[in-house]
């Protein structure tokens, strides 16, 4: 599609602003209309995002594009807009009340450094609201909400933003004479730039608190809070930086398609549901699954489903596997037919489905872990057969082959040539050999 | 002949790559996060943008920002996520974003059983934003599904301007299973109906079920909001106008059911019984028929994958001759409420489970006795 830029001698249109007699916001507007003349950008590149409040109505005295979005999520729409299309001028206009319930989004575009612009229509309240206490409401403040005088810190919008990683972090009032010098700066500015401007709010703030002009001035001497450009960085545009970055990546490993050929066959009849209980760090999914790919490899239909708690590294592992030369419905396990015990954790989460089991189950255990109650037939894996110790991470593997090669599943040769492949192929086939040996 | 070996999780994500979607954002919560992580690595390597936001509402602000700017957006989430996505879905129904929301359902509520399975949010994505307008809803019932319907997904998005779930559980996104790899069907999903110039006013609401083609920033001076608005996109009370706005949100997807309609009925002669279920609940129902009619018994089995807005024709004409209604599900009866409304005079019952673990054939064949 072509473009053609159309300088404007304005970005406003035609209808007034409608804010209250002596409100700030128009003559911060003016100041904004004044900065992107001066930038002269195309309209349509340049996306003005507001959200709620007296602020968040500015976006529709604008000939430029525009997003009216939800209270405090502003930055949220922006950095979409521009990661989208990073050559669009993402301007936010949002009011003090949006560092309240965005501040999230505050903090983290700080953080992030996505190119936008944030301008801060900071009045001290709620102006739409009805004079409310906002995040920046002075200590001591009447508001309808603090009849009492606001007993809370204000928010240091500036110090937040530049200790954070802002790239353009600038305080100061509408009336400042160098807002449109510092507006076009901060436009200019690659990353997150934040412009906190206060103003009057006529309405409320101005008659609770008896406040002017000069209070406005004074009340930031008196909370310390420095004004002018208070941070200008070199940061790296995100939106810019994640395309840098991405062109680099490969492919996820994840979803290419591994293809298993039925090279193999099986004589399983039924279904067969097996349940491996171990530990976590015992490889118990990796090798549950390499059975699994075994059992398709012999044209059979699989399941997996993994068990483990929350934190990874601890605690039981398990996998719930189902076999069938039929598609499988339903791959829930009530009623193992095999169940492949590896430690005490496994056996500790083992009770219920020991107890279902009948006299056609089996249940293979490592040794040691003492008795169990179960009608079905128990077999304890005899490891001093074995040369030398099996390894934990290799048990699961070794204990899974015994427990099924020989029994109508899968073949030697299936669960080889699932095993034989990747970085792991050396241990996974000596496992395998190993488990060969404890086959009845 | 070759298989794969893969989850829910993994087909949705090739489902919506192969949709087009070239945009994510989202935030980690079990079960979603596998969706989440394929796409941080995927979406960079095609040119598309993913990204982790600092929590959910970030997440789908992002998503709804991008699709505004041309992007095709996907975001994954479960129950807790989808309560804080709550306003910002709202905002995309009024205005008419199109974007795919992947609910992985766990049990609730709140962080309930982190994590087990549950479909306990059947209701809540139909009536999850103020104001109650409809929105479209689909829930595969296997892999293959997965894959296919998070296509279909995306092509309704684009058709309707509106966000579309895809309503999945823990179960069904994180068990693999055998797959074979021609089932993976694919579908032409639409282009966006970009506006080719001037084309008049962004939005439409004569007639009322008209949708319009979009703009993307960039391309035109272009107005969004999230209050009422006229067709100019400029934010209005006069009451023809929003009353015009409303009646078109609903009549868009009310009047055109019948493109969103899709179920599966397994009919059987004679029965009397009917199984109408849904999602991985499904799986079970389809072992359950299985097992009933080896013993000679007759059942039909009606899955039913656009839960919203509910196929009303389709569910009608599967209970014909229908005496007896089992309405299995992963909650206290969700749909069930549904179903009571459109087989009225016929004896519905539940088969019901809300302690973390999937119902089995063996409970719906006991309700079918």
């Amino acid at each position: 599609m072509s473009t053609t830029i159309v300088p404007l001698a304005t970005y406003r249109n035609e209808t007034a602003y409608p804010f209250c007699p002596g409100c700030g916001h128009s003559s911060i507007l003016d100041q904004l209309n004044e900065a992107l003349v001066r930038l002269d950008l195309d309209p349509k590149q340049v996306v003005l995002v507001s959200d709620i409040g007296c602020s968040g109505l500015s976006d529709q005295y604008f000939a430029t594009s525009a997003f009216h979005g939800l209270h405090g999520r502003s930055l949220t729409y922006a950095a979409g807009i521009k990661l989208a299309r990073p050559e669009l001028e993402v301007i936010v206009i949002m009011g003090d009340g949006g560092t309240g319930i965005g501040g999230a989004h505050f903090l983290n575009a700080a953080r992030r450094n996505v190119g936008m612009t944030l301008l801060v229509f900071n009045n001290l309240n709620f102006g739409m609201t009805g004079g409310q206490h906002s995040t920046t409401t002075p200590f001591g403040a009447i508001t309808s909400t603090t009849p009492g005088g606001n007993l809370e810190r204000p928010l240091d919008i500036c110090a937040t933003a530049a200790v954070n990683g802002a790239a353009y972090v600038y305080r100061g009032t509408n009336f400042d004479a160098d807002l449109t010098d510092r507006m076009v700066e901060a436009i200019e500015t690659p990353g997150f730039s934040v412009l906190d401007i206060w103003d009057l709010c006529t309405a409320y703030f101005v008659p609770s608190n008896k406040f002017g002009k000069r209070s406005l001035e004074d009340t930031q001497k008196r909370l310390g809070l420095g004004t002018g450009v208070l941070e200008q960085r070199d940061v790296a545009e995100y939106a810019a930086a994640y395309r840098t970055e991405a062109a680099k990546r490969p492919h996820s490993p994840w979803l290419e398609p591994h293809l298993l050929e039925s090279e193999f066959t099986s004589d399983l009849d039924g279904p067969c549901r097996l349940l491996v209980m171990g530990s976590a760090g015992g490889k118990v999914r990796s090798a549950a699954r390499l059975i699994a790919e075994a059992a398709i490899r012999s044209g059979l239909h699989a399941t997996q489903a993994d068990d483990y708690p929350i934190t990874v590294k601890t605690g039981h592992s398990i996998a719930e596997l189902i076999f069938s030369s039929d598609p499988i419905d339903f791959a829930g396990i009530d009623r193992p037919d095999v169940m492949v015990i590896l430690s005490e954790d496994g056996l500790a989460k083992a009770g219920p489905y020991l107890a279902a089991m009948t006299s056609t189950g089996r249940v293979v255990m490592v040794p040691g872990l003492g008795d169990v109650e179960t009608r079905a037939a128990l077999e304890v894996l005899d490891l001093e057969r074995l040369p030398g110790r099996v390894a934990k991470t290799e048990l699961a593997l070794v204990a899974l082959t015994a427990a099924i090669v020989g029994q109508n599943v899968v073949s030697a040769e299936a669960l080889r040539a699932a095993a034989g492949r990747g970085r792991y192929a050396e241990k996974n086939l000596t496992a395998i050999a190993n488990g060969l040996e404890l086959t009845p | 002949m070759a298989h794969e070996f893969i989850d829910g999780s993994t087909a949705i994500v090739r489902g919506a790559l192969a949709a087009g979607c070239d945009f994510f954002a989202g935030y980690p919560i079990t079960p979603a996060s596998p969706i989440l992580q394929m796409m941080m690595t995927e979406l960079p390597a095609r040119g598309g943008v993913a990204i982790q936001g600092e929590d959910e509402i970030a997440s789908i602000g992002m998503c709804i920002g991008a699709t505004l700017a041309g992007a095709r957006t996907l975001t994954a989430t479960s129950g807790p996520g989808i309560s804080l996505y709550s306003e910002n879905i709202g905002l995309a129904i009024i205005g008419e974003v199109p974007l795919v929301i992947v609910d992985v359902q766990r049990l609730g509520p709140a962080t309930g059983g982190a994590t087990t399975v549950g479909q306990g949010d059947v209701q809540f994505v139909r009536w999850g934003t103020a104001g109650g307008y409809p929105i479209i809803a689909l829930a595969p019932s296997t892999v293959e599904e997965c894959y296919s319907l998070t296509m279909r997904a995306f092509d309704l998005a684009e058709r309707f301007r509106c966000p579309v779930f895809l309503l999945t559980d823990k179960d069904l996104n994180m068990t693999m299973r055998t797959v074979d790899p021609s089932a993976l069907t694919d579908m032409v999903v639409r282009d966006r109906d970009l506006r080719r110039g001037d084309e008049g006013p962004p939005y439409r609401y004569h007639p009322p079920d008209g949708v319009p083609p979009m703009s993307r920033y960039g391309d035109e001076i272009m107005r969004f909001t999230g209050s009422s608005h006229g067709e100019d996109a400029v934010i209005t009370k006069n009451p023809a106008a929003v009353g015009a706005l409303n009646d078109h949100l609903a009549a868009k997807i009310d009047d055109h059911r019948a493109e969103i309609e899709m179920v599966t009925l397994d009919h059987q002669e004679r029965a009397a019984t009917l199984i109408l279920t849904y999602g991985v609940t499904a799986g079970a129902a389809r072992a359950a028929v299985r097992q009933t009619r080896a013993g000679g018994d007759a059942v039909s089995l009606l899955v039913v994958q656009s839960l919203w807005p509910v196929p009303e024709e389709a569910i009608g004409a599967a209970l014909e001759g229908v005496t007896r209604v089992v309405v299995p599900e992963l909650n206290l009866g969700q749909y069930r409420r549904e179903i009571d409304r459109l087989a009225s005079g016929r004896e519905i019952v539940g088969v019901n489970r809300v302690d973390g673990k999937l119902i089995t054939p063996e409970q719906i064949v006991e309700a079918l006795l």
